[in-house]
């Protein structure tokens, strides 16, 4: 489907561009899912971490991913009990409270709560709401076989909503234009990587996030658009410390909490829906277009605290983000009530000591609203690791 | 399940009923300090320990291989029970884990640093640990003793209903997909244990150890079964706790097997002479959730001073691994059938965690349910996630009271006692004010 869900960017500035993407993804009325509706198109959401939207998408369905939202959690809290997370209060929200209008809703196995998610979605809404089991033993012989299947039986869910049969030619199609996203995604990360006071951290998050509710075709234009004026962009280099985020896997952290972050360090590689940026590498074009999904999710993909890999210990893949990121400390963040989030703190912070790499540890809310605290901690940290050695 | 409640086997005549009566809480007891102490001497004898978990622990093959099995949910109740919870918990914290991971977990981790000190005895480092996904926390939890003891851990990877109420059965392709996933990983899970063990994978004891679980699955439906009696003849959340501490520790064991043909000769002789639990039986509840154990005692008291009779607790579904489905194994196809076993029962102990609606909305007539009590605790998102969604669907389907409680079942810090009680209370008020309203009008 050709439709276009953005307004006219044309003749924007960057710093207009990137304002406009932020009240797009900080919109929680979705107005660029509206508009594919209202031009007769039809809506899967996906809750964290990853989906194969390439799948939706060549159905022609538009895939949205549904990571909670900064809303109060009116219908949702009445719907689950304390002590959760607020990402499936906020998500539920969505729906229940028409913001989000969709045809199908698909939740992972990635959690306790976000399988209860699913059970949850499904009683209080029309449309037909499933569980897409990834494998949580990726390194099975048979996983591959089995997540094969898996996709087909999503695919056939998706024809079904979509009222048409998906080709493999239709796949390749749309895992090309996936690639491309990938494509672009990698650079914007190189910029954060190599140059990144020309990208603070809250700027790349919602040129990613707004991926996430367009269709990936705009999405491509937009970046192909902004990249190249990202890397002209004339900002200087400033003496700030480069950092890794940890902890945005699946609820996000608010966008102000980001703006806070951005303020006094350079942020250089993140976990930031990690989910959109999975596959680290293109999915061929050739041969069987499931099976090359199959492969790429398993052998040649991201890391999170919900998918135990072990050929990915997570501390190591922490180590070497930082690494690879020329890092210097690390943000080890959680979001409250997360249970793998809080979980994987342990073994991250045991191995940050053990490396004597520095490292604040903090725990986040959605729609948490005051940062005055953070900042002074954040930059007490700073000044610490900078001015006093790594005694923190 | 079967609707007939009479008994199948009639108890003798001359049968000693002081003996008989309490006969499967004394065993059980017997049973499990008796099963502590050889897990615990397990390392003088040259035995192996397998960590696992009471939903999927595939407690048959390990124990064919010789494995002590060790259950850390169960030493993690254990402890609550005795009111050390908080000990371990502590040391755990104090080691990093935040104030929000699963009490288990943390009581477990403290277990650990300790070198295994616990209550029921010394627990020997794993040499070997299986998790399925039934829980994601076993995953998590798993981690750490790989990081702590650098074993092998075993993800066997059991995946769920879609969606509620879809459930493809054999012969349909997705069923078959997820067949054959399962069935693929025990073989990979019996590589992993003849080189931990040091033994080569011995089919007729497998047999051996699945023709004692089929025993005590088939004791085991009938046992739930049984408490459709009136009045009943079990509490299923205290007396239910000890036929399910056995289900887990002894699975696949002859004295399971000979534990629950006793059991069920018990209950059968109550059911026959219309004998109950020791307390007065006014209101018949269904429990959903985990136990209290921080005050195990207090809070059963809070529901049978009133009367109130748990007649089906949603533990005894998903705790003892999803069992109460009755699956048997076909022994003339000993792996394929573990591997359906499996994937049967992990599937239905998830459901009646993310489900529970649909099984209280089909349980509440056949066993007279008057209440339901949705116990949520902080520590387990998988048991009580979507309570209070399922308790506002329970009652779009139902005639039922229900109440909804947050506590813990390990943190005695997070149990709030007297609050719960004013609650527990009022809710036996609407029990007894329906009730007199029903006989007004009839």
């Amino acid at each position: 489907m050709g439709t276009h869900v953005l307004d006219d960017w044309s003749g924007l500035s960057l710093d207009e561009l990137l304002r406009h993407c932020r009240d797009l993804v900080e919109d929680p009325d979705y107005p660029t899912v509206r508009r594919w509706r209202e031009h007769g198109g039809k809506v899967v959401g996906h809750f964290q971490v990853y989906f194969p939207e390439e799948i939706a998408s060549a159905a022609g369905l538009l895939p949205v991913k549904i990571h909670g939202a900064p809303i109060e959690a009116r219908q949702g809290d009445a719907h689950f009990g304390s002590n959760l997370c607020s990402i499936v209060k906020t998500s539920l929200e969505l729906a229940l409270s028409g913001r989000l209008e969709l045809e199908m809703f698909v939740s992972h196995p990635i959690c306790d709560t976000a399988r209860n998610l699913a059970a949850v979605w499904g009683r209080n809404v029309s449309y037909p709401c499933e569980i897409l089991y990834l494998p949580q033993n990726p390194t099975s012989r048979h996983a591959a076989t089995y997540l094969r299947g898996e996709y087909q039986r999503l695919q056939r869910g998706l024809e079904e909503i979509a009222g048409r049969t998906v080709s493999d030619d239709d796949l390749r199609r749309s895992i090309a234009v996936y690639n491309e996203n990938r494509r672009l995604l990698r650079r914007l990360y190189e910029i954060k990587r190599e140059t990144p006071w020309l990208l603070a951290v809250d700027e790349a998050y919602v040129l990613v996030a707004l991926g996430g509710r367009i269709p990936r075709e705009e999405h491509n234009r937009l970046l192909g658009a902004v990249l190249p004026m990202l890397e002209q962009r004339g900002t200087a280099p400033q003496d700030r410390m480069r950092i890794v985020f940890e902890g945005g896997f699946c609820e996000q952290p608010p966008l102000d909490l980001l703006t806070t972050i951005a303020q006094s360090s350079y942020v250089v590689d993140d976990d930031l829906l990690v989910g959109l940026r999975w596959l680290l590498e293109d999915v061929p074009t050739d041969g069987d277009p499931l099976a090359n999904l199959v492969t790429a999710y398993l052998d040649h993909s991201s890391y999170s605290p919900v998918q135990h890999d072990d050929r990915k210990p997570k501390e190591e893949m922490l180590l070497r983000r930082i690494r690879e990121s020329g890092a210097g400390a690390a943000i080890i963040s959680a979001a409250k009530m997360c249970e793998p989030g809080l979980d994987e703190q342990v073994p991250y912070v045991r191995v940050l000591e053990a490396e004597g790499i520095p490292y604040f540890v903090n725990e986040f809310e959605e729609n948490m609203t005051s940062f005055d605290s953070l900042q002074i901690q954040l930059e007490t940290f700073i000044e610490n690791v900078l001015f006093a050695g790594a005694e923190v | 399940m079967d609707n007939d409640t009479s008994p199948k086997v009639a108890a003798q005549a001359t049968v000693d009923t002081s003996e008989l009566i309490g006969r499967g809480n004394r065993e059980g007891n017997r049973l499990f300090k008796e099963w502590y102490g050889r897990v615990s001497s397990g390392p003088e004898r040259g035995e192996k320990a397998a960590y696992v978990f009471v939903m999927g622990s595939a407690a048959e093959l390990l124990e064919s291989f010789g494995f002590n099995l060790v259950l850390p949910e169960i030493n993690g109740l254990q402890t609550a029970v005795r009111h050390v919870a908080e000990d371990y918990i502590d040391q755990a914290e104090g080691y990093g884990y935040a104030t929000d991971v699963c009490g288990y977990v943390k009581a477990d981790v403290g277990m650990q640093l300790r070198g295994g000190d616990h209550p029921m005895g010394r627990i020997p480092p794993p040499d070997l640990a299986l998790q399925t996904n039934v829980c994601n926390t076993y995953i998590k939890w798993a981690e750490i003793w790989e990081r702590l003891y650098h074993i092998p851990i075993v993800t066997l990877d059991i995946p769920g209903s879609r969606a509620g109420g879809r459930l493809p059965g054999r012969g349909h392709v997705d069923y078959e997909n997820d067949l054959a996933y399962v069935r693929g990983q025990v073989d990979e899970l019996i590589e992993v244990c003849e080189q931990v063990s040091g033994r080569r994978f011995d089919q007729d004891r497998l047999v051996e150890a699945m023709t004692h679980a089929n025993s005590m699955t088939r004791a085991w439906v009938r046992v739930l079964d049984l408490n459709k009696a009136r009045p009943a003849v079990f509490n299923a959340v205290t007396d239910g706790t000890v036929y399910l501490g056995v289900v887990n520790a002894l699975r696949g064991r002859a004295e399971g097997a000979d534990y629950f043909h006793d059991v069920v000769e018990e209950l059968e002789y109550k059911a026959a002479r219309g004998l109950g639990t020791p307390f007065e039986e006014r209101h018949r509840l269904a429990f959903v959730g985990v136990p209290c154990y921080p005050i195990y005692r207090k809070f059963s008291e809070m529901f049978t001073q009133h009367g109130g009779i748990f007649v089906g607790s949603s533990y005894t579904w998903f705790a003892s691994g999803g069992w109460s489905t009755g699956y048997e194994y076909d022994l003339s196809r000993p792996l394929d059938s573990l591997a359906e076993g499996l994937l049967v029962t992990g599937r239905a102990a998830m459901d009646t965690m993310f489900h529970v609606d649909r099984v209280l909305a089909d349980m509440a007539e056949p066993y007279g349910i008057d209440g339901i009590v949705f116990h949520a605790i902080k520590s387990c998102r998988t048991v009580s996630s979507g309570l209070a969604d399922s308790r506002r669907a329970v009652l779009e389907q139902t005639d039922v009271n229900a109440l909804l409680i947050d506590s813990d079942h390990m943190d005695p810090r997070v149990v709030a006692e007297a609050g719960m009680r004013n609650r527990v209370d009022a809710f036996f008020e609407g029990l007894e004010t329906r009730r007199l309203l029903a006989g007004a009008r009839s």
